[in-house]
C-alpha cells in the first residue's frame, strides 16, 4: 500500500488556507470578542514636533461609557521603552521611546493619551474631550540639513543616529585613473506599508497571565520583548497571531500600541481591544525605505567594474524601532549585486527626523540597494554606448564561477545570470522592442518606448545566527519545526514561522506529504499561537522556506528514523533491513512487506508490542541555524510607453524569469511574485508618503496615498530558471520579496530609456506623470545631456515642444 | 467606521425628506453615502440627523420626458452606464459614469449625491455642465429648475438652500450628428481626475458646427470652455483643427496646485486632453 503515487512538492495546488479565509469563516484579531472586552482609542499628536505643556483628561474621564483615560505621565513609571533590537554601532544613540508620549512629541501620529471605554463610538467619542496643548518645536523634516551642526535637534543627543561602514579592496586605486567614473544621487522615497489588514490587538487578562492577540508577523519575537519591555514574567506571557492579513515587515514590530494594551489591561484587570483606522495607520505604522543614496562607480573604458563607493543617508524617522537602523545594512551586502569589481565601500549614516519611525518594508534594505546599482549600471551603459545587457554581461559572475565570494563577503552559492537573461530576452522579444524603440525616436514619435533591465540577486533565508551576531543584532537566525503523529495517522506539524499570507499551511504539507509518505489532505499546520509553537523566529525576509522548510525536513527525518525502529519490530526483521521506498518502511528486497507512516504511528499509539527502550511516540522536532542565506536572481525586463505630451507612463509588458531554486509549489510562488511586482511598480510609479513643511503626513488616507490595483498593471510573462540552492535540502531560496526588489529598478530605468533622447537621465520616483513632463521639459529647455557622446539626441517631437511652452 | 453620534430617518416621500430636512438645519441626506460616509469617518462632518433617501422609489431610474431624460437623482453610476435611454440619448454620460472610481463605488454612489458632494475632481458635474442638463431641486416652497452654472457655487458647495434636495436631472437629448467622449486623466483607475474633459461636438459636412467642453478639475466648480467651445465651431473636423481649438482650453480657468499636480501643468494637460476629446467626438 502506497500512501501517495504522486510527489506533492512542486505541485501547483490551490492553498488549503484560503477557503477559511476568503469566506469570513476565520476570525482575524479585530473579530475576536470576549466577555467584558473593552475598547481602547488613541489620541495621537498632530504636530511633528512639540513640547506637551498640559494634559486635561477630565472632561473625557467623566464621558459616558469611559472607564479609564490616560496620558503619558500616567503610564511613563510601567510603559518602558521600545526596543530596538539591532544597534548597529557601539556608539549608536539609541534614544529613549516611550510608547506614549510623556513630554515631547517627535512625529504626527505618536500617541498622547488613551481611552478605554465600553465601545469603539464612547472611546472615540471622549477622544474629542481631551484637551492637550502644545508649544510647538521646529520640525527636522529633510535629512542633510538635519546634520548640520545649527539644525533643531530630534533628541537631545543631536541627529545622527550612527555611522557604519564596509570596505573591501583598494577604493582609492580603483577610481584613480578609471577612464570612466560615474557619479549619481538617487532618492528612495518615503512608503507606507499597506497591509491589507490593519494592525489590532486584543489583550485579555487572567490573574498574573496574560493572552494577547495580535495582527502580527512575529509572535515570538513579541511575547520576549513584551517581557524585555514590560517586566512580565516571559512564562505568564502568550501570544497569538490568528490569521494575520499581510504585512510587508509592517507588522515585523514591537509596537506602542502592543505595549500599551497589555499596560491597559492589566491596569483594568479587563481584556482591551484596539483596532487602527486606515488613516490611523497610515502616520503611525513604520514606513520603509526614505534613503539618499550617493553611489558612485569606477570603470574601465570598456565598462569592466573597478570599483564602487556608496554613501547612504538613511531616515530613521523620530526613533529607532525593531531593526530600524540595521535595514540600511542588509542593503551594503547588496549593492554590489551579481558584480565583480576590485573594491567596495559602504558607508551609511541614520539620520533622525521628526517623522514616523522607519523600519522593515518588504526587501528591506535591498529593494535600496538594487534600484542604485541597476540605475547606475545603466548610466554606465548609456556612457559607453552599450547595451545595458551588455555591460552587465561584462560583470557579473559567471555560471561556473560559482560558488563565488563577492567583494561584500558574501559566498554565493549558485546561480546563472546568463540563462536567467537569456530566457527574458527570448521572452520579451528584446531585440524586436529596440528595433521599434529606434523607429519611434526617429520618427520624433509623440509616444516612445523604453525598455528597463533588471537583472537582480538578493540575499534571503535570514539568517545565520553568527552572522547576525556579528552585525550586533540581538537575536538568532535559525527557525524551529516540530511533528505531531496523530494515532490515526495524520499529521500535526508546528512551525516557528508565522504565515501572514504567505501559504505555509499549503506549501508545509506538500512538503510533509513527501517527507513521511503520507496525503495532503492529510497534513495540518498550526502556527502563530506561542502556547502550541513554542518556539520560532517568525516570518521575514525570505526566511520561512529556506530555515523552516529545512528545520520541517529535518523533524520529518527524525520522525521517519523513530517509525524504522517500531517498523521493524513490527515485521519482526531488523531495522537496517528497511529502505525507505515510496513513502513507507519496506524490508530491503521483499517491497510487498512494509508499513506506512501511519501504522506505524497507530503501533506507536497502543504501544503493545514494543522493543525496550523505545518510545511510544513518533513526534519529532528540529530547530536548524542556517549555514549561509540563499540568493535568488533573476532577469526583470519591463517596456514602457511614455506619452510625451501628457508624461503618462503605460507598462505594455513585463518579462520577469526568476530564479529561486526548486519550487513547491508555483501557484504560491507565481502569486508572490505578482504581489511582488506590483508592489515594486507602486514604488517606481505611484507611492510616496508625503509630508508638509510643518512635518504633517499629506497621504494620510488612500485617496491620498496611491496604491495600484489590478486595473493599473499589466498582466506578466512569469517564467523561471533552476540553480538549486546547495545550502538547504530542498534547494529552496526564497520569493517574497525578489518581485518587489526587481521590479523597481526596471520600470524606473525603462522610462529614463525611453527619455534619453531628450537629454533625461533620471526621473525622481514615484515617475508620476507630472514629473515625467517636467523631466522631459527642463531637459529640453535648460539643459544639455548629461551624458555626452555615444547617446543619439532626437529633437523632441513638435507637439511635445507646443506643450511644453505652458509651462 | 466609527462617527460621531447622529439620529437618523428613512422618509417615504420627498415632502417627508425636505420636512426632516427642514426641521433640523445640522441634518444632511444621505443616498449612497460614498462622499457624506469618508467625512463622516473622518469626524470632518458631525450631522445630526441623517435623512436617508433610499427608500423614496420615485427619485430612482431614468425616464423619457421627449426632448430630454429625467435622471433620478438615486440612479447609481453602475445603472447610468448600463441604461438604454442613457446610452441612446446621452451616451457622454455613460462613458463618464463608467470612469468613477471602482465597482463598489460605482454600485453605491449616486447621480444625485455626486452633484450635491460638488467635488470638482468628481466626473459627473463637468459632463452634466457640457450636456447642458437641467436640475431639478424639490425644497419647502416646491421645485425649482437650475442650471449647472448656478447649482455650483464653490469647491464642495452648492446652492442648494436649506430643506432642498436635489430630486432630478433633465438631459437634453443628443441629436442627429452628435458625437461625445469624456478623457480623463488619472494616476490609477481609483483616483480621481487630474483633469477631465467631457467634449461633445456636432458634425456637419466635415465640419464641427457646435462644440460643448466640460472641464474636471480646473477650478473650484465645473468649468466651460467657452473659447474653444467658439474656435471649434465652424472648424473642419481634424485632428489639426481640434488641437488648435483647444489651446485655449485653460482660458479662464483657475486650477489648483495640490498633491497630485501643479496648476500650470493642470493648464498643459486641459490643452493637450481637450484636443484628444474633442477629436475623439467629432469623429476623427
Amino acid at each position: 500500500m502506497t500512501a501517495t503515487a504522486d510527489h506533492e512538492v512542486g505541485r501547483a495546488r490551490a492553498r488549503k488556507e484560503d477557503a477559511r479565509l476568503v469566506t469570513g469563516q476565520t476570525n482575524w484579531t479585530d473579530n475576536i470578542t470576549l466577555p467584558g472586552l473593552a475598547q481602547v482609542a488613541f489620541l495621537r499628536s498632530p504636530h511633528a514636533h512639540a513640547r506637551i505643556t498640559s494634559v486635561n483628561l477630565d472632561a473625557a474621564r467623566t464621558a459616558p461609557g469611559v472607564f479609564a483615560v490616560f496620558a503619558g505621565p500616567d503610564v511613563a513609571a510601567e510603559q518602558g521603552s521600545l526596543p530596538c533590537a539591532w544597534p548597529v554601532t557601539e556608539d549608536i544613540v539609541i534614544p529613549n521611546h516611550p510608547p506614549m508620549a510623556v513630554d515631547t512629541v517627535r512625529y504626527a501620529g505618536e500617541i498622547v493619551a488613551a481611552v478605554v471605554a465600553r465601545d469603539r463610538y464612547a472611546a472615540a467619542d471622549a477622544l474629542e474631550l481631551i484637551d492637550v496643548e502644545y508649544e510647538a518645536l521646529p520640525p527636522v523634516l529633510d535629512m542633510p540639513a538635519a546634520l548640520e551642526p545649527g539644525s533643531p535637534k530630534v533628541h537631545a543627543e543631536g541627529n545622527k543616529s550612527y555611522t557604519w561602514t564596509l570596505a573591501n579592496g583598494d577604493l582609492d586605486a580603483a577610481f584613480a585613473g578609471a577612464p570612466v567614473v560615474i557619479e549619481r544621487t538617487y532618492r528612495q522615497q518615503r512608503l507606507i506599508p499597506e497591509a491589507m489588514e490593519p494592525r489590532a490587538v486584543v489583550v485579555a487578562p487572567v490573574a498574573d497571565e496574560f493572552t494577547m492577540w495580535s495582527s502580527t508577523q512575529i509572535p515570538h519575537v513579541l511575547k520576549v520583548m513584551l517581557a524585555l519591555v514590560t517586566g512580565i514574567p516571559e512564562h505568564k506571557l502568550r501570544v497569538i497571531a490568528p490569521d494575520v492579513g499581510g504585512g510587508f515587515g509592517s507588522k515585523l514590530q514591537v509596537t506602542a500600541e502592543e505595549v500599551l494594551a497589555l499596560i491597559l489591561a492589566r491596569r483594568l484587570g479587563r481584556p482591551v481591544k484596539w483596532t487602527e483606522s486606515r488613516t490611523e495607520g497610515n502616520a503611525a505604522v513604520h514606513h520603509g525605505r526614505d534613503q539618499i543614496q550617493k553611489i558612485r562607480i569606477a570603470a574601465e573604458a570598456d565598462g569592466t567594474l573597478r570599483g564602487l563607493d556608496v554613501d547612504l543617508l538613511a531616515d530613521m524617522g523620530a526613533y529607532l524601532m525593531i531593526v530600524t537602523p540595521g535595514v540600511p545594512l542588509l542593503g551594503a551586502f547588496m549593492f554590489n549585486a551579481i558584480y565583480k569589481m576590485d573594491a567596495y565601500r559602504f558607508n551609511c549614516t541614520g539620520v533622525f527626523t521628526t517623522k514616523t519611525p522607519t523600519d522593515a518594508y518588504r526587501g528591506a534594505g535591498r529593494p535600496e540597494a538594487t534600484y542604485a546599482i541597476e540605475h547606475i549600471m545603466d548610466d554606465l551603459a548609456v556612457h559607453l554606448g552599450q547595451d545595458p545587457l551588455e555591460v552587465r554581461e561584462r560583470n557579473w559572475i559567471k555560471h561556473e564561477e560559482f560558488p563565488y565570494t563577492t567583494i561584500s563577503g558574501l559566498t554565493y552559492d549558485t546561480g546563472n545570470y546568463e540563462a536567467a537573461t537569456a530566457l527574458a530576452k527570448d521572452l520579451f522579444q528584446y531585440a524586436e522592442l529596440r528595433k521599434e524603440q529606434s523607429a519611434r525616436n526617429a520618427a520624433s514619435a509623440a509616444v516612445r518606448l523604453g525598455l528597463g533591465v533588471s537583472t537582480y540577486t538578493e540575499m534571503c533565508g535570514l539568517a545565520p545566527s553568527r552572522v547576525l551576531g556579528s552585525l550586533r543584532y540581538a537575536a538568532g537566525g535559525w527557525e524551529h519545526a516540530a511533528i505531531r503523529m496523530l494515532p490515526t495517522g495524520m499529521v500535526e506539524v508546528i512551525t516557528g514561522s508565522s504565515a501572514h499570507g504567505q501559504g505555509h499551511e499549503t506549501a508545509w504539507s506538500q512538503i510533509v506529504a513527501d517527507e513521511l509518505g503520507v496525503p495532503f489532505e492529510d497534513v495540518r499546520v498550526l502556527h502563530g499561537d506561542t502556547a502550541i509553537s513554542h518556539k520560532g523566529m517568525d516570518t521575514y525576509g525570505s526566511r520561512s522556506l529556506v530555515v523552516g522548510g529545512t528545520a520541517l525536513v529535518s523533524a520529518c527525518g527524525k520522525v521517519r528514523e523513530k517509525a524504522r525502529v517500531i517498523a521493524a519490530a513490527m515485521m519482526e526483521v531488523a531495522p537496517t533491513d528497511l529502505e525507505w521506498a515510496d513513502g513507507r518502511w519496506a524490508v530491503r528486497g521483499d517491497p510487498d512487506q512494509g508499513k506506512t507512516i501511519g501504522e506505524i504511528a497507530f503501533a506507536a499509539f497502543a504501544a503493545h508490542d514494543l522493543p525496550d527502550g523505545v518510545e511510544p511516540s513518533l513526534d519529532s522536532d528540529a530547530t536548524i541555524d542556517p549555514d549561509n542565506f540563499s540568493y535568488p536572481h533573476g532577469t526583470h525586463l519591463c517596456a514602457v510607453e511614455v506619452d510625451t505630451e501628457t508624461g503618462w507612463v503605460k507598462i505594455r509588458s513585463y518579462v520577469a524569469v526568476d530564479d529561486i531554486g526548486n519550487v513547491i509549489n508555483p501557484l504560491i510562488v507565481d502569486g508572490q511574485l505578482h504581489g511582488g511586482i506590483v508592489q515594486g511598480i507602486a514604488q517606481a510609479l505611484f507611492e510616496e508618503a508625503a509630508y508638509d513643511d510643518s512635518g504633517n503626513l499629506v497621504t494620510a488616507s488612500l485617496a491620498d496615498y496611491l496604491i495600484p490595483s489590478a486595473a493599473d498593471v499589466p498582466s506578466f510573462t512569469l517564467a523561471r530558471t533552476q540553480t538549486p540552492s546547495t545550502l538547504n535540502p530542498l534547494g529552496v531560496k526564497g520569493v517574497g520579496e525578489a518581485g518587489t526588489i526587481a521590479s523597481t529598478p526596471a520600470v524606473v530605468n525603462a522610462i529614463v530609456d525611453a527619455l534619453r533622447p531628450f537629454g533625461v537621465t533620471d526621473v525622481a520616483m514615484p515617475c508620476t506623470p507630472e514629473r515625467v513632463w517636467r523631466a522631459i521639459n527642463s531637459a529640453v529647455n535648460n539643459a544639455p545631456p548629461a551624458l555626452g557622446g555615444t547617446t543619439p539626441r532626437q529633437p523632441p517631437a513638435q507637439n511635445q515642444t507646443d506643450g511644453g511652452g505652458a509651462a | 467606521m466609527i462617527p460621531a453620534s447622529f439620529d437618523y430617518t428613512r422618509p417615504g416621500s420627498v415632502e417627508a425628506a425636505v420636512a426632516a430636512l427642514a426641521a433640523d438645519e445640522e441634518a444632511k441626506v444621505i443616498a449612497g453615502g460614498q462622499s457624506l460616509l469618508p467625512l463622516l469617518r473622518l469626524r470632518f462632518a458631525y450631522p445630526t440627523l441623517l435623512v436617508d433617501l433610499g427608500g423614496i422609489s420615485e427619485l430612482r431610474g431614468v425616464r423619457d420626458a421627449g426632448d430630454a431624460l429625467e435622471i433620478g437623482a438615486l440612479t447609481t453610476h453602475y445603472e447610468l452606464t448600463r441604461d438604454p435611454l442613457i446610452a441612446a440619448h446621452a451616451g457622454l454620460l455613460a462613458q463618464a459614469a463608467g470612469t468613477i472610481a471602482d465597482p463598489a463605488v460605482r454600485h453605491r454612489g449616486t447621480i444625485g449625491g455626486a452633484l450635491s458632494h460638488a467635488d470638482p475632481a468628481g466626473d459627473l458635474p463637468a459632463v452634466i455642465t457640457a450636456l447642458d442638463a437641467v436640475l431639478v431641486v424639490t425644497g419647502p416652497g416646491g421645485s425649482r429648475e437650475v442650471s449647472p452654472g448656478d447649482f455650483f457655487a464653490d469647491y464642495l458647495t452648492t446652492t442648494l438652500a436649506p430643506g432642498e434636495i436635489l430630486t432630478s436631472v433633465r438631459v437634453p437629448k443628443l441629436g442627429d450628428g452628435w458625437g461625445y467622449h469624456y478623457e480623463k486623466f488619472h494616476p490609477t483607475a481609483q483616483a480621481w481626475a487630474i483633469v477631465g474633459v467631457a467634449a461633445l461636438a456636432r458634425r456637419s459636412n466635415g465640419h464641427v458646427a457646435e462644440a460643448r467642453i466640460g472641464l474636471t478639475n480646473m477650478g473650484s466648480t465645473p468649468v466651460r470652455a467657452g473659447a474653444v467651445e467658439a474656435a471649434a465651431a465652424g472648424a473642419e473636423a481634424s485632428a489639426t483643427a481640434m488641437r488648435a481649438a483647444a489651446q485655449h482650453a485653460d482660458q479662464g480657468t483657475s486650477p489648483p496646485s495640490d498633491l497630485r499636480a501643479a496648476a500650470d501643468y493642470r493648464r498643459h494637460l486641459a490643452r493637450v486632453l481637450t484636443g484628444r476629446a474633442l477629436a475623439k467626438a467629432a469623429g476623427v
